[in-house]
């Protein structure tokens, strides 16, 4: 009946659709108590009708916020898809830069901290980081070909490992590793640790990956490759990793980036990265909020970087898709 | 009819039987293969063709019996198998060539690293050989650029190039469309012409005819029947065989 009524008049199934979504906006935003004191700083006259009528007033400014996401919507409409993302990713950018100016920072203190951070902080965090995540590449490889091993021994060692360290919290592996291998006679400095760590946590998780990377190969391709004669870790390393490649990028490019913002843990144990410097140069002059989020932004652009990478890398390794 | 032992067979089977789990896959096979004999294989459905095929070159391992390649006995030593390997090309119905390499690539890849030849020689042969089977244009495609047939004449090729002594197909046209059959069993008959050993599980009974010394029938892992194609296409002795044909004709 409904589906009918849609069919016949898609124009106007169309507008009240739009019309509905924008009184559900409006409803749900005065439901969660939107302010409308905004409107009293914009339109200095209505403060005192605003006083008066807090109900109807936060109706108003409900309203008008969906009036405005709705025509920046429209507007965004013209535009071509790449103006679209572009559009897209300044507005809300602007609008974070609205939430964080909102906490009323101290810039100056910023600027004073941020030489700092990044030549100390983003280093260490950097170098932590690309080690581990060397070492975990490697870890994850061997684990995913102990995985596949017929043999049980090798592939109760690599379920054993995965499982562990797996299901250990990372923050207790990293004091596991400080605190306890010291007891074993093996002492072991910070920093050493926090890369042991992120690299046993990491390879485990990403020996799954590359276990299914190489698995979805299908078997045919194997064969392919024997038959020619090459020995199995030609027919590994030439024709099914390659190919694995396009499986496992994609997810190791998220695990890359998580570990990124994981290496935050390894302040625990003191290591001077950057999580480890915001907070201790906040607490100097208790402005901990300009720190965090000066931290939280290096984060996110570090981020950015590797989310960069990975695209080129996935470039390469998807070209022979291309029709 | 068990063949007497020769050691002038380029393939030789005695007495050979392989099981997956419980089932009996290949039952007391014998069979002689001499040097540039053509040997078409032809059976029923999971009747054995392939896992016979598979194991001449090791794809799959028997598990009693004898296996003969070229003299060299395939008794589970890895060297072994990988030696006789680059004796023995194979051509499988899905193709299997590797959709990250260009055509030409794929070519070069065995003789590079198995034969250790240099880039120059070795795009020289494949380039040979991709002529050969009529798709030198071609060469810097990959695969998915390629239709069923031009991907099989590339599988062909690619075998070519390391310049095997033994061929074994494994049904290579039954993937393709109907107009792509006639190309690939063209360039199987032109190799058939030169020499080579060939061993072909295939239905075509058209290329039979023309290439084949001899067609082996296997029914549920044993070989039934064994004769000249004029013979067992005309007159097939064993009931499941006439059965078999006559099927295969509607
Ligand atoms: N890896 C395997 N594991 C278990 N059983 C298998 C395996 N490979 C083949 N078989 C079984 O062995 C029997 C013979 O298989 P094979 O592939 O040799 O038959 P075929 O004659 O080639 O048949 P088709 O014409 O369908 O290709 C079949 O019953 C099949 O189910
Ligand atoms: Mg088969």
């Amino acid at each position: 009946m409904i589906g009918r009524l849609i069919l016949s008049y898609p124009d106007a199934a169309r507008r009240t659709g739009g019309l509905l979504i924008l009184a559900l906006t409006t409803l749900g935003l005065y439901a969660l108590g939107v302010s409308s004191a905004w409107l009293g700083y914009l339109a200095p006259p209505a403060a005192g009708w605003l006083d008066e009528n807090p109900a109807l007033g936060r109706f108003v400014a409900a309203l008008l916020i969906s009036l405005i996401v709705a025509a920046n919507w429209k507007a965004l409409q013209q535009l071509s898809r790449r103006q679209q993302i572009i559009g897209v990713w300044i507005e809300l950018f602007a609008l974070l830069m609205l939430f964080f100016f909102s906490f009323d920072l101290s810039f100056t203190f910023i600027a004073k901290k941020i030489g700092f951070l990044i030549t100390q902080g983003v280093t260490t965090t950097l170098y932590i980081s690309a080690i581990s995540i060397v070492i975990a590449t490697i870890i994850a490889f061997i684990g995913a070909i102990a995985k596949l091993s017929k043999n049980g021994v090798v592939y109760g060692l690599a379920t054993f490992y995965t499982s562990l360290f797996r299901g250990l919290p990372l923050l207790m592996q990293i004091y596991i590793i400080y605190l306890g291998l010291p007891q074993v006679g093996y002492v072991i400095s910070a920093v050493p640790a926090g890369i042991m760590a992120l690299s046993l946590c990491y390879g485990a998780y990403m020996t799954e990956i590359f276990r299914a990377g190489i698995e979805s190969i299908s078997r045919g391709q194997t064969e392919g490759a024997t038959a020619l004669g090459l020995s199995p870790s030609q027919t590994m390393g030439l024709v099914i990793l390659p190919q694995a490649m396009r499986v496992i990028i994609p997810p190791t490019g998220n695990q890359f980036i998580a570990m990124l913002k994981d290496s935050s843990l390894v302040s625990v144990v003191g290591v001077w990265e950057i999580m480890y410097l915001a907070r201790t140069l906040g607490q100097t002059e208790f402005r901990h909020i300009e720190m965090l989020i000066t931290a939280s932004m290096i984060y996110w652009v570090l981020s950015m970087g590797l989310e960069l990478i990975q695209s080129r890398i996935e470039e390469r390794f998807g070209r022979f898709n291309a029709r | 009819m068990p063949t007497s032992p020769d050691i002038l067979s380029e393939i030789l089977l005695r007495g050979v039987h392989k099981w997956y789990g419980s089932y009996h896959a290949l039952d007391d096979i014998n069979l002689s293969i001499a040097p540039r004999e053509k040997v078409v294989i032809c059976g029923p459905s999971g009747s054995g063709k392939s896992t016979l095929i598979r194991c001449v070159n090791r794809l799959e391992a028997h598990q009693e019996g004898q296996i003969l390649v070229g003299g060299v006995e395939l008794d589970g030593d890895e060297r072994k198998a990988e030696a006789i390997r680059r004796e023995v090309g194979m051509v499988f119905q899905q193709f299997n060539l590797f959709p990250h390499l260009t055509i030409l690539e794929n070519c070069v890849l065995a003789p590079m690293w198995v034969k250790k030849m240099p880039r120059r020689e070795a795009r020289e042969i494949a380039m040979h050989f991709l002529n050969r089977v009529r798709i030198p244009e071609q060469a810097d495609k990959y695969p998915g650029q390629l239709s069923g047939g031009q991907q099989q004449r590339v599988a062909i090729a690619r075998a070519l190039c390391m310049n095997p002594k033994v061929m074994l197909f494994d049904e290579p046209t039954s993937a393709l469309d109907p107009e792509m059959v006639k190309e690939v069993l063209d360039t199987m008959v032109e190799l058939a012409g030169e020499g080579m050993t060939m061993v072909c599980v295939t239905h075509e009974m058209g290329f039979a005819r023309q290439v084949a010394d001899r067609v082996i029938f296997m029914d549920q892992g044993r070989i039934v029947e064994e004769g000249q194609p004029e013979d067992f296409f005309a007159r097939p002795k064993s009931e499941r065989a006439s059965l078999f044909l006559s099927q295969l004709l509607h």
